[in-house]
């Protein structure tokens, strides 16, 4: 399809500019022809680049996009608005994102010689893995996440753009074959995809931490080859750890990176709302020997790996949901005063059996204070010291849960609206079930007034457990008298 | 068009009318009835007096492998397959009337790009099993000889759902759908699917399985419809039917 001019029509839509002329598609901004009616948002038109010869592979994959940005939303997605008949005319017509490709943050690195700090990259791939597992949550896999393929609009968050290397669960994939072939980019491709397995959300928490190995050192951590013996040592070979390139990066942020970038899919994060997390809490990250490494890895260990890999079958993937819940974010909410200890032996039992035999589970333990908790003047309720009693509270209440290895997390929140900052935590962190107490009668010491689990309930945007305590250990040891 | 696709009822009085009801509540515009409608199921009356009144109405009607033993019971049964037991019973149950529209029902049935068939588009009365990637190009490829313009084939026959398509290797591949989703089946590709069994399904889940095509949105829904198979298998031991074929409506198998 030859370039169209601004002011050409196409099926009612008129052409206004050129955004991009790619090597697979041309992008236009295109508003509708009849006046009066617009969805409230600007639109951008893909058209497949075809010409005589080069037609298929590049269509099915347009093919695919168009079926997939029809079956996903939410904000981290284009709003899908239009198709064209695949065989007259092919385009595809979506909402058009504003903000900055992430692209611009690695161009803008290398053009200065001033990388982004660490924290502003730990937010940048918090919002990207947020975005992901939005796609996993529809039982969907991007398999194609790079820097230019993610728009970062003013809010901070991400929109994941182009889906023609992407799996859906429910549909035929129409990309397979009986010969599995490595598809995706050479630079940013999971080791699984490399041997042609697809449909597995860590391929996704990979590729992310490409990304962030990028925006940190500034290089690739694999390069970008071009032959199969180049992508194929990805499946034994750790990167050289970025503190050796670069020797400010942080070692939380080196973990969460190098914990990305592990070869065997289930080293890794076993989800991206799981990374997400710990990119949101950098103090939280749990630092092993990943984070702190200097060297790379000693080729002795490669060449192990190296035969293990040669002769690994790999074994197809199971549904992104099915995948994702089998390692829930369990989250506590921790009353944050006048507690029984019925209550919090309660809370305990109840978080022991939501975190269950999962061994990817991990654990968000949350205080909410109201804000006349702390004083900027009172030094013996100063906010440094306040939260370190409630989270040294949080610490010792998590002895007695069955952890197990599992990572654990805390976390004190200051606010007027206890529930609704519980709710929102809930949200923004991709929480899969929410433990709190519930509030029963004839307790003098109740921890919430009775509203805020009902609220908590109501709008929680996951499973909410409410725990009835059990009978105070006084009353017990009386009755038991 | 909202094409609803039901196969292999057997005689399952209950699991027909539950699939019918399903399928006029999501809106179909047109029934077809892909064979085997009768064979194992204690009901064969009921269910032919529905399907005569549905081809009446203007429903696909085809013939299936149990719909002509049913109409031509063995004399002797030598192998004792259970098919043949159930057939000379059916056989007795029906009237002439009934018998008749039975045989003379085709054995495929051709609308636009769509080509309906119980078994295999490949020698349709040999009624071979559409069960691999194989099996599927073979009936498919018969399609497409009888008409290029062919771009669906949907069969009954092996109870079980599944969907074939072209993927970007040179053979066809296997999709196993999730019931209740609508998989995009443009026509500019070619696809086969194997759309399950009302009366008798063999996947281990107990509900009716069949089909609906939206011919005008190119999308395909696999569908299971919880019915009273308890009913149906109370049904089957009255009549004196082999238990078998009651035990294996609870199971699924």
């Amino acid at each position: 399809m030859k370039l169209l001019e601004p002011g050409a029509t196409l099926d009612g839509f008129v052409i206004e500019a050129c955004l991009h002329a790619g090597g697979m598609a041309h992008v236009y901004r295109v508003n509708y022809l009849a006046a009066g009616h617009h969805p409230g948002f600007l639109m951008a038109m893909k058209v497949p680049r075809m010409s005589t010869g080069d037609g298929a592979e590049n269509l099915v994959g347009f093919e695919v996009e168009t079926q997939i940005l029809q079956s996903v939303s939410g904000p981290h997605v284009p709003r899908f608005v239009a198709a064209g008949d695949m065989t007259r005319m092919p385009y595809l017509v979506m909402e058009y994102i504003e903000g900055d490709p992430l692209q611009h943050w690695i161009d803008t690195a290398r053009d200065t010689g001033v990388r982004p700090d660490a924290l502003t990259i730990a937010r940048l791939g918090e919002a990207v893995a947020k975005g992901a597992h939005s796609l996993h949550q529809q039982n969907v896999v991007h398999q194609d996440l790079k820097p230019a393929n993610v728009v970062i609009r003013a809010s901070g968050d991400a929109v994941l753009l182009d889906f023609g290397l992407s799996y859906h669960a429910h549909f035929p994939d129409l990309l397979a074959e009986e010969m599995r072939k490595a598809i995706g980019s050479p630079a940013w491709m999971a080791p699984e995809q490399v041997v042609g397995v697809r449909g597995d959300p860590r391929s996704d928490v990979f590729a992310i931490g490409v990304m962030l190995y990028e925006l940190v050192t500034g290089e690739l951590p694999f390069g970008a080859p071009q032959t199969s013996g180049g992508l194929r040592q990805r499946l034994w070979m750790d990167p050289t750890p970025p503190r050796a390139l670069k020797a400010d990066v942080p070692d939380w942020l080196q973990e969460i990176i190098l914990r990305c970038l592990e070869p065997e899919a289930a080293q890794r994060y076993p989800s991206a709302a799981h990374l997400a997390l710990d990119l949101g809490h950098p103090d939280q990250v749990l630092i092993t020997a990943r984070g702190t490494r200097l060297r790379g890895t000693p080729w002795t260990t490669h060449l192990k790996r190296w035969f293990k890999a040669a002769g690994k079958e790999y074994q197809p993937s199971p549904p992104p949901v099915e995948q994702i819940d089998q390692v829930p974010i369990v989250m506590v909410a921790l009353p944050h005063r006048d507690v029984t200890d019925a209550t919090l032996y309660s809370l305990r039992v109840a978080v022991n059996r939501a975190l269950g035999s999962r061994p990817g589970a991990r654990l968000a333990c949350v205080t909410v204070i109201s804000s006349s908790d702390t004083s900027s003047t009172d030094d013996s309720r100063s906010e440094t010291r306040v939260y370190g009693q409630h989270l040294e509270r949080q610490r010792q209440w998590v002895r007695g849960v069955d952890l197990a290895g599992r990572q654990v997390s805390h976390h004190v929140l200051e606010s007027g609206d206890v529930a609704g900052a519980l709710v929102n935590y809930a949200r923004d962190n991709h929480v899969t079930v929410l433990v709190v107490g519930a509030a029963t009668h004839g307790l003098k010491l109740q921890p919430f007034i009775a509203t805020i689990p009902i609220k908590v309930a109501m709008e929680a945007p996951c499973t909410v457990i409410l725990v009835k305590q059990a009978l105070p250990f006084v009353q017990l040891a009386s009755a038991g008298a | 068009m909202k094409l609803a696709l039901l196969s292999d009822i057997h005689a399952n009085l209950q699991a027909f009318d539950a699939c019918l009801a399903d399928a006029r509540a999501r809106g179909a515009t047109q029934i077809a009835l892909l064979g085997d409608l009768v064979g194992y199921g204690a009901d064969p009356v009921a269910v032919m007096q529905r399907v005569m009144t549905l081809a009446a109405g203007g429903a696909w009607v085809l013939k299936g492998n149990h719909d002509e033993l049913a109409c031509h019971p063995p004399e002797h049964l030598a192998s004792h397959a259970l098919g043949e037991i159930t057939a000379g019973w059916t056989h007795a149950q029906l009237g002439n009337e009934q018998r008749e529209f039975l045989d003379a029902l085709p054995l495929t049935h051709q609308d636009g790009s769509t080509l309906l068939v119980h078994a295999s588009v490949d020698s349709p009365a040999r009624w071979h099993y559409v069960k691999d990637e194989r099996s599927a190009a073979e009936s498919l490829g018969a399609a497409a000889q009888t008409d290029a313009s062919v771009r669906y084939v949907f069969g009954g026959h092996v109870h079980r759902q599944t969907l074939y398509f072209q993927g970007s290797g040179r053979g066809l591949m296997q999709f196993l759908p999730t019931p209740g989703t609508a998989i995009p089946v443009p026509s500019h590709r070619s696809w086969l699917a194997t759309i399950g069994s009302v009366g008798q399904p063999r996947d281990g889940r107990t509900e009716a399985g069949y089909a609906l095509f939206d011919r005008h949105a190119e999308r395909l829904t696999f569908v299971r419809v919880p019915y009273d198979f308890h009913a149906a298998a109370a049904a089957i031991r009255a009549a004196g039917l082999p238990d078998f074929f009651a035990d294996r409506l609870s199971k699924g198998e």
